[in-house]
């Protein structure tokens, strides 16, 4: 199958939209289709080889922040350029409302459209003037994706209709074998043994955003380091450099921060921990973080929030304990650090659990939406849409 | 008799002194409220260019003669200027439709597009002048605020409270740099 896959934000700028449609990319390919990217981008910039640019970003205010949009007439000339030449069998948009490649996408194709819902957008278009335009492109969709309960839901209130859920993949060949960071004993060697090798619990996120849970899990770990005088802490992700302020001082030597690192780094600091701590206090509504410690098949201790329970599947792919409660985490966390045989068990009910969320699995899913809006709106019904139509004939 | 006299002239002074004093007083009160019309022109002028500038935008942006991701962009920026009342949120949102504005007008080619279709040329020219009235108006207000605060700092303005209830005028602060258009 031809597909033509749109992404609306900037390549070179790193964020979810833009590695979802990158990742989908490859998945797709690796399945077997020819697929051909459009992103905004940088004409120096290299991209991979199956993107095309479609146009410089320019920055720009958008929902209360400044995005890096492309959009205007060069960019709608280079979209139906684009969609001409690669006579697509599918076009799949991400993020259509967003004023940028996509909804030009959805505006000149002529091929089926589905489209991706990310985020959830708080934001009401239904009294808004840009309604009628964002209306006629969106109507022309055939199949819509929502990558969450929460986008699906806001989705549903803003534009009306429903869209199928299908989550963000994870590439879990990636994940899966690595060696652990230098100085990092690596997880999974058998007993903790003495003193001197305590174990080691690791976390992964923005350290200085409330809803992540990092002040319960330092709490606990306070807790958890007198008692385990070989216990260390690791944590990853971008943050303050007070993030340790709270803590004892004499525990502080115990606790590394990386800060934030590499994707490579990443995937060695999943295989560097004995517990993987996911102490969120809610909000997540899909949780990348615990895909990929899944995947990398680490022992995965989170909080009991309905999205990680349902990822989890009841507590049988991680151990689940009560949101925000130190003292649950800290029961918890003993009980794995004691029962090796126990990390064993999660960790192999992890790597089973994520192969529904595999990239190749989720690829596939998507595919299947192809085939099913493929037949349903084959060319040229009459009364169908014609791209930018003159006023009068359309 | 002699002390009588004295006293009337001295109080013929004093009442003369006084009469000068209210005299100036009220003359000073008079400048006063003359700032005061002043502001409240130029601030129903600035209004009136803001709303100008959102309306020229959002018949630009529902002409048909953009590209749809341009017209979306263009809506919301223009909807959310007129919709946002509060002081601050409205300086923000204006300060944005002006960002918006010059992202779309200043991008190559825009011109020769917008003003090579029906109705376009009128449409372009509208726009420059309502961005331009905003950085007009704008400045003008902010001029009379300026005047009217340096005049109500004066102590005996603060001392005999000659601004009555009037509030405080405050700047409008916003980007309302125009986009670089052609002529």
């Amino acid at each position: 199958m031809r597909v033509g896959l749109v992404c609306p934000y900037t390549w070179e700028v790193p964020g979810g939209v833009q590695l979802h449609v990158a990742e989908l990319a490859e998945a797709l390919i690796g399945l077997g289709h020819d697929v051909s990217v459009i992103t905004p981008s940088d004409d120096e910039a290299p991209l991979p080889p199956y993107a095309v640019s479609g146009g410089k970003a320019i920055p720009v205010p958008y929902n209360g922040s400044v995005a890096r949009l492309a959009f205007g007439f060069l960019a709608a000339a280079r979209v139906r350029r684009w969609l001409r030449e690669g006579a697509f069998d599918i076009v799949h948009v991400h993020e259509p409302a967003a004023p940028s490649l996509s909804l030009l996408a959805c505006w000149a194709a002529d091929a089926p459209l589905v489209a991706t819902f990310h985020t959830a957008n708080p934001r009401s278009r239904a009294m808004s003037a840009s309604a009628a335009a964002l209306q006629t492109a969106l109507e022309k969709i055939s199949g819509r994706i929502a990558v969450s309960e929460a986008a699906r839901t806001t989705l549903v209130e803003h534009l009306g209709g429903d869209a199928v859920l299908i989550p963000n993949g994870v590439p879990v060949a990636k994940y899966a074998q690595s060696e652990p960071l230098p100085g990092w004993p690596g997880r999974l060697d058998g007993r903790l043994g003495g003193a001197e090798r305590g174990g080691v619990i690791g976390f992964l996120g923005r350290m200085d955003e409330q809803r992540k849970g990092l002040p319960v899990l330092l709490r606990a770990f306070g807790t958890l380091a007198r008692r385990r005088p070989g216990l260390r802490l690791l944590l990853v992700g971008p943050g303050p450099s007070d993030v340790l302020a709270k803590v004892d001082k004499g525990l502080r030597e115990r606790i590394t921060v990386l800060g934030k690192v590499s994707e490579a780094d990443k995937v060695r600091a999943y295989h560097s921990v004995d517990v993987f701590c996911a102490p969120n206090l809610g909000g997540e509504s899909f949780g990348m973080v615990l895909t990929e410690a899944m995947a990398a098949g680490a022992a995965i201790l989170a909080s009991d929030i309905a999205a990680f329970r349902s990822v989890l599947r009841d507590g049988e792919a991680g151990e689940l304990f009560r949101v925000g409660d130190p003292d649950a985490l800290v029961r918890g966390a003993e009980r794995m650090l004691d029962e090796p045989a126990l990390r064993e068990r999660l960790s192999a009910g992890a790597r089973a659990a994520v192969r529904a969320y595999d990239w190749t699995t989720v690829a596939a899913d998507v595919a299947a939406v192809y085939q099913t809006v493929l037949p349903a709106a084959r060319p040229s019904e009459p009364g169908r849409l014609a791209p930018a139509s003159p006023p009068g004939l359309g | 008799m002699e002390v009588f006299h004295a006293l009337l002239g001295d109080l013929a002074i004093v009442v003369s002194v006084l009469g000068l004093f209210a005299f100036y007083i009220s003359w000073r009160a008079g400048r006063l409220d003359r700032l005061h019309t002043r502001v409240e022109t130029a601030r129903a002028a600035l209004d009136a260019a803001l709303v100008r500038r959102s309306a020229v935008v959002l018949e630009l942006a529902s002409s048909g003669r953009l590209d749809p991701a341009t017209a979306v962009l263009l809506a919301e920026a223009a909807q959310d200027a007129r919709r946002a009342d509060e002081p601050d949120a409205r300086e923000l949102a204006e300060s944005h439709l002006s960002g918006v504005l010059r992202a779309v007008v200043e991008q190559d080619g825009f011109h020769q597009e917008l003003t090579g279709r029906p109705g376009g040329p009128e449409l372009y020219t509208e726009l420059r002048m309502a961005a331009k009235q905003v950085y007009l108006a704008r400045r003008f207000y902010n001029d009379a605020v300026a005047l009217t605060r340096l005049a109500r700092r004066k102590r005996l303005v603060r001392l005999l409270r000659l601004s009555g209830r009037a509030e405080l005028p405050d700047f409008f602060e916003i980007d309302d740099e125009p986009p670089k258009m052609a002529a």
